[in-house]
């Protein structure tokens, strides 16, 4: 009897702890998403009286035109049309460096997977992969700023985050064709199919819903950057699509927004469209490797 | 030459171009960084002076790798209680529920936001607050760059190590039950034992993203140029000293950037191929 009753006793605090340990991970887990939704509601409860018509087709204000805004109650005149059309032209040129390269680098690695220098592309991968952008900023600022665009210029910005993209894309080919069914391609020998079409005829379009995903991932990633366009980009007042010239991007236009008192306003409805830039191109990938599973 | 070796050719050039980036990026942050360190010596590492008065220039990158390493150590203690208890949640207790799922999509949101947003959030957010608190006067500082940092990284830390935790075979945490074991006791005699490197491995990855973040670290930490004096203090990184200051900058100065750049990268590179070989030696 006297045994059983020590037993309860001792199974009571195990339990117990038990119970406190399930209520500590749920409450931790809590806070954990709690910033997110307090910076989302932070974004739309300041943002959104400002995203209006001219917030996407006209440039950026400059100071003394926010400052009578503000002085009169107003919403500031202007929009980010130049960070809109810097931000999609550089994204759209870093992918066109990243894309192919990253692709076939890709390709090549799960084609040679024991092979020593595979090993060694990989691990370069991974260091890549590693790097903060703001030291790709500097290798851009070094490479494409002083020497081939003589002066901060979009390619310089692109350059910066091509480098930032590639690793991603080379990953995500990898484990995608890694994937794909060995019969496939043997299925595909056996017919006489050169080696070159079972590569882009058959291996690439088996797994092209992972490769897209890849990349959009991968561009999601690299459109809130702010750090490496600050040495390469610049910013610029105006649309511009001559990739030698400074070019303006929706992060540079809020950096510039925060360092300008009369400009504070702009801040969140910026950043709003910026986050709903990045979850569109986040949804965008997560959707497509949903529905097209191999 | 026939088809199949130019498609060889093709895929081993590519290869090769991602090797010449990386060597090349090496090569051009050591060339930079050369004047600096013929300069100064294996002082530039030691020394805390930052001073760009002209005739007396005289740079050294101690306060900034020590504002760095302090940042990014303290994000990783905030973020470990509330990363791991996701993580359990995710892989363990709530594991293919759909509160798990909801959860997890959540906590990737969170890996969506630009650094420059969280950036913003603490200036116009957390720092108000931590004034009003009274915690320091001006609100910006040390800690309220790890706080943000910390947040920054739950996501990585989170969805590696729930993909350890939630690999751990069923047959062992069933043996220990059978054994009258509770929850709790599962997850700390069977489950973190087991996962023990693998999560360890994911922390000393998201510490390497810590290391090299700089916008919302930029804005947070009070851009000055000594060693931290305390929590509360303000400092500086070697990411936002590069960021702050590469644009006026040349000469002498310049170098001194390229070369906390090359330190960066260094270190960066090191902690994530520790924590690669950790993860290696898992699988």
């Amino acid at each position: 009897m006297q045994v059983s009753i020590s037993h309860k006793k001792l199974d009571l605090r195990r339990v117990l702890k038990d119970r406190i340990f399930y209520i500590g991970v749920i409450v931790l887990s809590g806070i954990t998403v709690l910033p997110l939704i307090l910076i989302l509601y932070k974004l739309v409860r300041e943002g959104i009286s400002q995203i209006n018509f001219d917030f996407f087709t006209r440039v950026a204000p400059n100071t003394l035109e926010a400052m009578v805004a503000v002085a009169n109650n107003e919403t500031i005149p202007g929009g980010i049309a130049n960070g809109i059309v810097g931000t999609l032209l550089m994204v759209a040129l870093a992918s066109l460096m990243a894309v192919p390269v990253g692709v076939l680098t890709g390709v090549y690695l799960s084609e040679n997977p024991e092979s020593r220098f595979a090993g060694t592309v990989r691990t370069i991968a991974d260091i890549l992969q590693g790097v903060p952008s703001i030291v790709l900023g500097v290798i851009a600022y070094m490479w494409v700023v002083r020497h081939i665009t003589n002066g901060y210029s979009a390619l310089a910005g692109s350059t910066s985050l091509s480098i930032m993209m590639l690793p991603l894309i080379i990953r995500s080919t990898e484990e995608t064709l890694k994937m794909i069914p060995e019969t496939y391609k043997e299925a595909a020998f056996a017919l006489g199919v050169p080696y070159h079409k079972v590569l882009f005829k058959v291996l690439i379009p088996s797994g092209l819903s992972g490769l897209l995903t890849g990349i959009l991932l991968a561009v999601s990633r690299i459109i809130g950057e702010t750090a490496p366009l600050m040495l390469t980009a610049l910013g610029s007042s105006r649309i511009n699509l001559n990739i030698a010239q400074p070019t303006s991007a929706v992060p540079l236009l809020i950096w510039e927004f925060y360092n300008d008192p009369n400009m504070v306003k702009l801040i969140w409805s910026s950043s709003l469209f910026l986050m709903g830039f990045v979850l569109f191109f986040n949804i965008l990938a997560k959707r497509i490797s949903k529905r097209w599973k191999i | 030459m026939n088809a199949e070796k130019v498609t060889k050719y093709i895929l081993t050039f590519a290869a090769i171009i991602i090797v010449v980036i990386a060597g090349g990026m090496a090569f051009s942050l050591f060339g930079g960084a050369v004047p600096a360190f013929k300069e100064f010596g294996i002082k530039f590492i030691f020394s805390s002076e930052w001073n760009p008065t002209e005739g007396r220039e005289s740079y050294g990158a101690l306060p900034f790798i020590a504002g760095t390493l302090i940042t990014s150590m303290l994000a990783l203690i905030i973020c470990f209680p509330l990363a791991f208890s996701t993580s359990l949640f995710l892989g363990e207790y709530f594991k293919g529920k759909k509160i798990a799922g909801i959860l997890g999509t959540l906590v990737d949101l969170l890996a969506g936001i630009p650094s420059i947003v969280y950036g913003l959030w603490g200036f116009y957010v957390l720092k108000p607050l931590f004034v009003n608190i009274g915690i320091n006067e001006h609100g910006l500082g040390i800690f309220t760059a790890s706080l943000v940092l910390a947040i920054m990284i739950i996501p990585y830390a989170t969805s590696l190590s729930n993909e350890i935790i939630s690999m751990v075979p069923d047959e062992l945490k069933e043996a220990a039950y059978s054994l009258g074991a509770t929850r709790r006791e599962v997850i700390t005699t069977i489950v973190m034992p087991t996962a023990s490197s693998g999560v360890i491995a994911s922390y000393v990855l998201s510490l390497g993203r810590a290391l090299g973040e700089t916008m919302a670290v930029t804005m947070l930490i009070g851009n000055a140029n000594i060693i931290p004096k305390g929590l509360f203090g303000m400092g500086n990184t070697m990411a936002s000293v590069i960021a702050n200051q590469f644009g006026e900058a040349d000469g002498l100065k310049l170098s001194s950037l390229i070369a906390i750049g090359l330190l960066l990268f260094l270190i960066t590179a090191l902690v994530n191929f520790l924590g690669k070989l950790i993860m290696k030696r898992i699988y």
